[in-house]
């Protein structure tokens, strides 16, 4: 089997699968289709023929790529989920970063590293991506609890914005929690005496 | 200190062992504590258990046959260390193959798997295209059985998809597919919704077949006696538990939590009760024993149910059938079920093997306590499955 190599992906979320079409792009010149839905996913394959199907390890229509590795007598292209024993690291990678490949019978292995590979890297790559926005934002919201503690402290005492800091800040140490925990333990006490 | 275990599932009423296990207090009996992990497929379930990110899981009963034969991705070793339910599948139509078989004069009756057989082959002049959760499910073994019971040349005369269960109504409801086979709610919720109805229980179609096991890989089982000792004393209780009337409302609301099933209880409890509403705004209908977590030995992983597992899979993929049988038989752990629950006072069959469809009504075998009433366990169309006959 030479030539352009098939790749369906299969991968609602329009962003990550703009991710991982420009890392498959890299692995040479693939032609690529996306399926942003698994609805009639067997009929889909049937018209596509892809080489290779990239799928969230989540997605619950991985079964359905499943019965197709099986079924011998009513379909034309066996596929199966890559696993290559030779080398158990990639498979742990690919799922720990939360992808699956299935490939059609006698692809060769070398084919299939390279866009596996990209597959994972973009995978983690979106995964942490996520991570660091989940990360920001709470980053954000616990600045906004903290300047309204500050505030509350600053009406209730007379005192400077900085003070009002140093005052969280030393209590967090006494009590050996974050400043934005007592900040938070702040706004939700005066919120209840109000 | 509690030993942890990761145990994976399917949101599905047949799990329910699990849920008891951890939430009444079973588990904690044996010293464990569960972490229960919802899975989005069955893939998903098998790739966790062959990793070892998953200890052990609720498996349909065909998973550890196929995994160990080397069928499907990530195959590897795994044991069957008890069984978890019996029967609780229904087989379902949509709405316009309902209307055609009705027109064809079938009398929706819910308990004749001939005649409603018939009329569903009948009323359809293409492939039937019937759903299944997983290639290797005991809904795709008993779908094989019962159509091709009644003349339907199997697996070529029919268009199967596998659908995961909690998709099924969706399907249907998007005509990928005409009929379904699920287990429960999954059937119910396509009835609930308005877009199928239901047909026939399982159980009509064979009344004693293994619905779920617990499954772990056979290296985790050897090196963690103990543990997996303690596993399925637990899930013994919790069966036992859910095998009593009284704890039907407790165990439906359970299950209808969020983290586990996530549909209303009253939904969960037909099942639970075998009174199955069959078309909306019907009348629920009573099935005996549609769902059996405890009676007539329930759990006791007969070597026999494995075997005509194996045999039906070699005979459609073409493997050599005595090896096929051979190898499911081995992970079908009866021998670790008398061995680790002996002491909870049940009785236990004499034999690890039966005779399959022998029984058309309860009997009485010989047990370690004298005997124990086991079956009904007869085939609709009257096989008799012999698993030391392995020509």
């Amino acid at each position: 089997m030479t030539g352009r190599l098939k790749i369906l992906v299969v991968e609602p979320d329009e962003s990550r699968a703009r991710m991982i079409i420009d890392g498959l792009a890299e692995t040479g010149d693939p032609e690529i289709t996306v399926l942003g839905s698994s609805t009639g996913l067997a009929r889909r394959m049937a018209e596509i023929e892809p080489d290779v199907v990239l799928i969230a390890m989540s997605d619950p229509s991985r079964d359905t790529l499943e019965a197709l590795s099986v079924a011998s007598g009513f379909n034309e292209r066996p596929v199966a989920m890559f696993v290559d024993r030779s080398d158990d690291s990639t498979t742990r990678a690919a799922i720990e970063a939360g992808v699956s490949a299935y490939v059609v019978d006698g692809l060769a292995k070398d084919r299939i590293r390279p866009v596996l590979d990209a597959a994972i890297t973009r995978f983690n790559m979106f995964k942490k991506l996520r991570n660091e926005l989940a990360a920001a934002k709470v980053a954000l919201a616990e600045r906004k609890t903290i300047e309204r503690a500050k505030g509350l402290l600053m009406t209730a005492k007379g005192i400077s914005e900085d003070e009002a800091y140093a005052m969280l800040r030393k209590t967090a140490m006494d009590q050996g929690r974050k400043v934005s925990e007592v900040a938070e333990a702040l706004v939700t006490a005066s919120d209840l005496l109000r | 200190m509690a030993t942890e275990l990761n145990i994976g599932f399917v949101p599905l009423v047949d799990c329910a062992a699990l849920v008891v296990a951890k939430h009444l207090g079973f588990a904690d009996a044996e010293g464990l504590s569960f972490t229960l992990h919802k899975q989005p497929s069955w893939s998903a379930l098998r790739d966790g258990v062959a990793l070892g990110s998953l200890d052990a899981a609720h498996m349909l009963s065909p998973l550890p046959v196929a995994m160990s034969l080397g069928l499907g991705g990530l195959p590897s070793r795994v044991d069957a260390l008890m069984v978890m339910s019996v029967n609780g599948d229904v087989i379902g139509v949509s709405n316009e193959i309902a209307r055609k078989m009705r027109a064809d004069g079938w009398p929706a009756s819910f308990r004749d798997p001939r005649g409603t057989g018939e009329h569903l082959i009948r009323a359809t002049d293409r492939r039937l295209r019937i759903g299944v959760p997983f290639p290797f499910s005991m809904h795709a073994e008993l779908v094989f059985h019962w159509l091709s019971a009644l003349g339907l040349k199997t697996p070529g005369e029919l268009d199967v998809r596998t659908v995961p269960p909690p998709h099924m109504a969706d399907a249907i409801a998007a005509d990928e597919i005409d009929a379904f086979c699920v287990g429960e709610p999954w059937g119910s919720i396509a009835v609930e919704q308005g877009v199928g109805e239901l047909i026939l229980p399982c159980s009509a179609i064979w009344s004693f077949s293994p619905e779920k096991v617990l499954g772990a890989r056979h290296d985790w089982v050897e090196e963690n006696q103990d543990t997996v000792r303690g596993l399925m004393r637990a899930i013994f209780g919790a069966c036992k538990w859910l095998g009593s009337e009284e704890n039907r409302l407790v165990a439906s609301e359970l299950l209808s939590r969020g983290d586990y099933v996530n549909v209303p209880a009253t939904v969960i409890d037909r099942a639970l009760s075998g009174r199955l509403v069959t078309r909306k705004r019907a009348l629920g209908q009573t099935t005996e024993r549609f769902l059996t977590f405890h009676a007539s030995a329930a759990t006791f992983p007969w070597r026999s149910q494995a075997a005509w597992i194996a045999s039906n899979i070699a005979a459609r993929i073409g493997l050599d059938r005595s090896e096929a049988m051979r190898v499911a038989k081995s992970c079908f752990r009866s021998d670790l079920y008398r061995e680790n629950l002996d002491g909870l006072g049940l009785d236990m069959p004499g034999a690890s093997e039966k005779i399959e469809g022998a029984l058309t009504h309860p009997t009485a075998v010989a047990s370690s306590k004298g005997s124990i009433i086991l079956g009904p366990d007869a085939f609709f169309d009257g096989t008799i499955f012999d698993p030391s006959d392995s020509a």
